[in-house]
């Protein structure tokens, strides 16, 4: 069981940017925790952030998601893709204003040198009638440790400012 | 004019933060990956309603309402 929590490294943004990379993280931990609250400038109700380990943009990224919005629920396979997803979390430009979704995702023993399992949980609440809840389970298929984390959106192109990312190392002892 | 978007750099071993503006392959990279998605999501759309309409269809043939195949379904 996790005993300590450490805050890597963070930002919030103080103007939209289309990616942000958290990069020569340190191999110390057992863990890592990503936390964001995110809001896209793309013309919808919501985006999917992308996940880029190690700056590899090769199609190794698989990941299996479930979400649901109070009407309805789905389940959906995305093998093979590129890059990695966490679906249906973030709010789009024509959300209610200033509202941000958020979630965590955990990346289990990142230094390890089998590939990379990774988790994720997030809401995309709008204080309004379209709230969505969604769960990723995903691979990054690569041996290597993973040493820089790349945040992106699917459509995009950029997280407004007041976004904010949060990078934590988790160690086992 | 548009802004150059950028990308935020952050190094955890020295916790410098850098705002890189994006190279014109990046940007190119970003706009065909979003327009592939674009196109991913409509053909998604596109084939949820097709399968929709099979469906009504074989429920019109079978003499139930969309409503009666959706109970049946549900």
């Amino acid at each position: 069981m996790a005993n300590t929590y450490t805050l890597i490294a963070s930002n919030t943004l103080s103007s939209s940017a289309a990616s942000v990379t958290f990069s020569s993280i340190p191999n110390t931990y057992t863990d890592l925790v990503v936390r964001c609250s995110v809001r896209s400038d793309y013309a919808s109700t919501g985006d999917n952030i992308t996940l880029t380990f190690n700056s590899n943009s090769s199609s190794i990224y698989s990941n299996t998601i479930v979400f649901g919005n109070g009407s309805s629920g789905v389940s959906q396979r995305n093998s093979a893709g590129n890059p990695g997803y966490v679906a249906y979390v973030v709010d789009g430009d024509v959300s209610t204003a200033s509202t941000f979704g958020s979630v965590e995702i955990y990346l289990p023993s990142y230094t390890s040198s089998t590939n990379k399992p990774f988790s994720s949980f997030g809401a995309r609440e709008n204080n309004a009638t379209a709230a969505v809840v969604a769960a990723n389970a995903g691979l990054f298929a690569s041996t290597s440790a993973i040493s820089s984390i790349q945040i992106g959106l699917q459509f995009g192109p950029n997280f407004v400012s007041g976004s904010s990312f949060f990078l934590y190392g988790i160690k086992n002892s | 004019m548009t802004d150059t978007p950028t990308k935020v750099i952050v190094d955890c071993s020295t916790g410098e933060q850098t705002v890189v503006p994006l190279t014109a392959e990046e940007i190119a990279e970003l706009e065909a990956a979003a327009a592939k998605a674009e196109a991913d999501r409509l053909a998604a759309e596109q084939e949820a309603i097709a399968k929709q309409a099979e469906k009504e269809a074989i429920a019109a043939k079978l003499g139930l309402t969309k409503e009666e195949l959706l109970k049946l379904l549900s």
